[in-house]
């Protein structure tokens, strides 16, 4: 589970370009909620997930994991209740590393001990682990991380992240960056994932249609908070339509354009 | 004299290990061996002379060495300047704290009581040839060097090392405090040099504050002529890679020593060959393979 109680991000405070990306944001997210964010570029999803995984600081506000207030501790701290996936497949492996040694130092949270960091039974776990990805990763354990497709290396850090079975899993556009093919198989893989570890995701998109169908929940950001919030019943009925009316509305306005500001 | 060759390339292999974990491993560019290295000669020569039992004066190298690498961290990660800076700060305080050490003087002699040589001269007995033992003894020292760290960066602590310098966000994904284990790494470089420079006093007969001028290009050079001699993406590959590299390293300096003169090169011209060197090395791997010189670790 986990709580943002009016979180605020200011960007140059005190300065001329001082920026509030982050505004009185509020957000509840129980225990094995998958909740989809949209919003348009510049809203402030990226600076969500930034707070919550703690790589930015805070300017006011506070945000609990499990009901205990995180929001002071380092971003390393932090780690051991939060999996994350970027949208760049490079951002989460260690390339110059390979396969089996990537899956070891992730699927482990906390201090490093001074033991064998793959001994044959975690070998063999983290083998049965990779075939689940079904890209044949599990016969290429000891070839480095960067010899791997975009595809195939987001998919492993996609099982780095949840491997640990995090607190909450954070996901930002992780599938933009992959042809359709592979983002299929690694939304799938996402989705499978989420039910199978039990996990709490938030997931950034700018795939409306995807945003409508996946998850238990949808959150749009405008301007550093959240303007709309749609689960159950009405969620199950939305369409992209609504999806940009709703936009509109609380744009207040009327441009012609908002269906592609959302995209 | 080929056996001279072999030593030396093995006592300064120890510090291109350190070079190897600080430039590959860790990406951290650090100058602090340079300060390390001739520090940890003074400590272990002032040791040695002061009648303390090798192994001792030996593992007191290390520590000082490491200590070394701790004020280079600290430097680093306090002040938040680049590497270089702090391995800079520290190399520069070291040459006073190493005039200190060796008693107010820049040079300490082991001549009369040099235990190490002594011991790795005769370890088999009389029947073999004094510069072979020695060659023998090193080439054993550095072998369980190496089977050490290969055995470390198997570790956990290891294989998180090797990320830190490949990719931090996965060190802190993980949970690992990246200053707290890039000092481990800063340290374990420097504590290595520490040991080379106490081992290279012993070899050279004394310990001398000057002894790290140019010790960082060397290093350097080893390592990447070791690079160029054969791929591989495996840690104990490439650490036997080094040493491999120092050898041959000490020995195109022997070449360039004994029959350079032939060529027009005089002992002055070495430093020149050190760089032409590197950047051969270099030049001669992006040729070679395409990519950049295998990186850290398996
Ligand atoms: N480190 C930073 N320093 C200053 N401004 C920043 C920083 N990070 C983000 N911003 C600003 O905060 C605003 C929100 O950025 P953020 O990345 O959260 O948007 P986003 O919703 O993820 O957008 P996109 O859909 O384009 O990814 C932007 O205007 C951005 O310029
Ligand atoms: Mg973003």
């Amino acid at each position: 589970m986990i709580r943002l109680e009016s979180v605020e991000v200011v960007f140059g405070r005190g300065g001329p370009d001082e920026r509030r990306v982050l505004d009185r944001l509020t957000l509840a997210v129980p225990r094995g909620q998958y909740v989809s964010v949209i919003g348009s570029n510049g809203a402030g999803k990226t600076t969500l997930l930034n707070a919550v995984a703690g790589s930015v600081p805070l300017a006011a506000g506070r945000i609990l994991i499990d009901g205990a207030d995180q929001s002071r501790l380092p971003e390393w701290k932090r780690a051991r209740y939060v999996g994350r996936v970027r949208q760049d497949p490079l951002a989460g492996t260690a390339g110059d590393m390979t396969v089996l040694d990537n899956l070891a130092l992730a699927s482990r949270k906390g201090p490093r001990r001074l033991r064998l960091a793959v001994p044959s039974r975690l070998r063999r776990e983290l083998q049965d682990r990779l075939a689940e990805l079904g890209m044949g990763l599990e016969d290429r354990l000891r070839e480095n991380v960067n010899r791997l497709s975009g595809g195939q290396r987001q998919a492993l850090t996609l099982l780095m992240a949840s491997i640990s079975r995090p607190s909450v899993l954070l996901l930002d556009e992780h599938t933009a960056a992959l042809d359709p093919r592979n983002a299929e198989l690694v939304s799938g893989l996402t989705r499978r994932f989420v039910a199978e570890y039990g996990l709490t995701a938030l997931a950034v998109t700018h795939d409306m249609r995807r945003a409508i169908d996946e998850g238990d929940r949808l959150v749009m950001m405008h301007e550093g908070t959240v303007v709309a919030d749609v689960s159950g019943d009405a969620k199950k009925s939305l369409t992209v339509e609504r999806l940009v009316d709703l936009f509109r509305r609380t744009r207040g306005g009327d441009y012609a354009e908002d269906r592609d500001l959302l995209t | 004299m080929i056996e001279g060759v072999l030593v030396e390339g093995l006592v300064y292999g120890i510090l291109a290990l350190g070079v190897f974990i600080s430039f590959r491993v860790l990406d951290f560019p650090d100058l602090t061996v340079e300060g390390s290295f001739p520090f940890g000669a003074a400590v272990g020569g002032a040791l040695i002379v002061a009648r303390v039992p090798p192994p001792l004066a030996l593992g007191a190298a290390f520590l000082a060495g490491a200590l070394a690498g701790a004020a280079t961290s600290a430097v680093y990660h306090g002040l938040r300047v680049p590497p270089l800076l702090a391995g800079i700060v520290t190399m520069t305080g070291l040459y006073s704290v190493d005039l200190r050490v060796l008693g107010g003087k820049a040079n300490l002699p082991l001549i009369a009581h040099n235990p190490v040589m002594r011991a790795a001269e005769s370890w088999l007995g009389g029947g073999l040839d004094s510069s072979i033992q020695a060659f023998l003894a090193f080439l054993v020292v550095t072998g369980v060097l190496v089977l050490l760290l290969d055995l470390f960066f198997h570790t956990e602590a290891g294989i998180a090392l090797g990320a830190l310098g490949d990719n931090e966000t996965s060190v802190v994904s993980a949970g690992v405090d990246p200053v707290r284990l890039r000092s481990v790494g800063i340290c374990l470089s420097n504590g290595l040099a520490g040991l080379s420079g106490a081992f290279a006093a012993s070899y050279q007969g004394f310990a001398d504050a000057n002894f790290g001028a140019g010790i960082v290009a060397a290093g350097l050079a080893s390592v990447m002529i070791g690079e160029f001699l054969f791929r591989t993406n495996r840690i104990g590959g490439q650490l036997a890679r080094v040493l491999l590299g120092s050898v041959l390293f000490r020995g195109i300096m022997y070449a360039g020593r004994s029959w350079g003169y032939l060529a027009g090169i005089t002992p002055n011209d070495l430093r020149l060959l050190t760089a032409v060197l590197i950047v051969g090395s270099i030049a001669a791997s992006r040729y070679k393979g395409g990519t950049r010189p295998g990186r850290s670790r398996a």
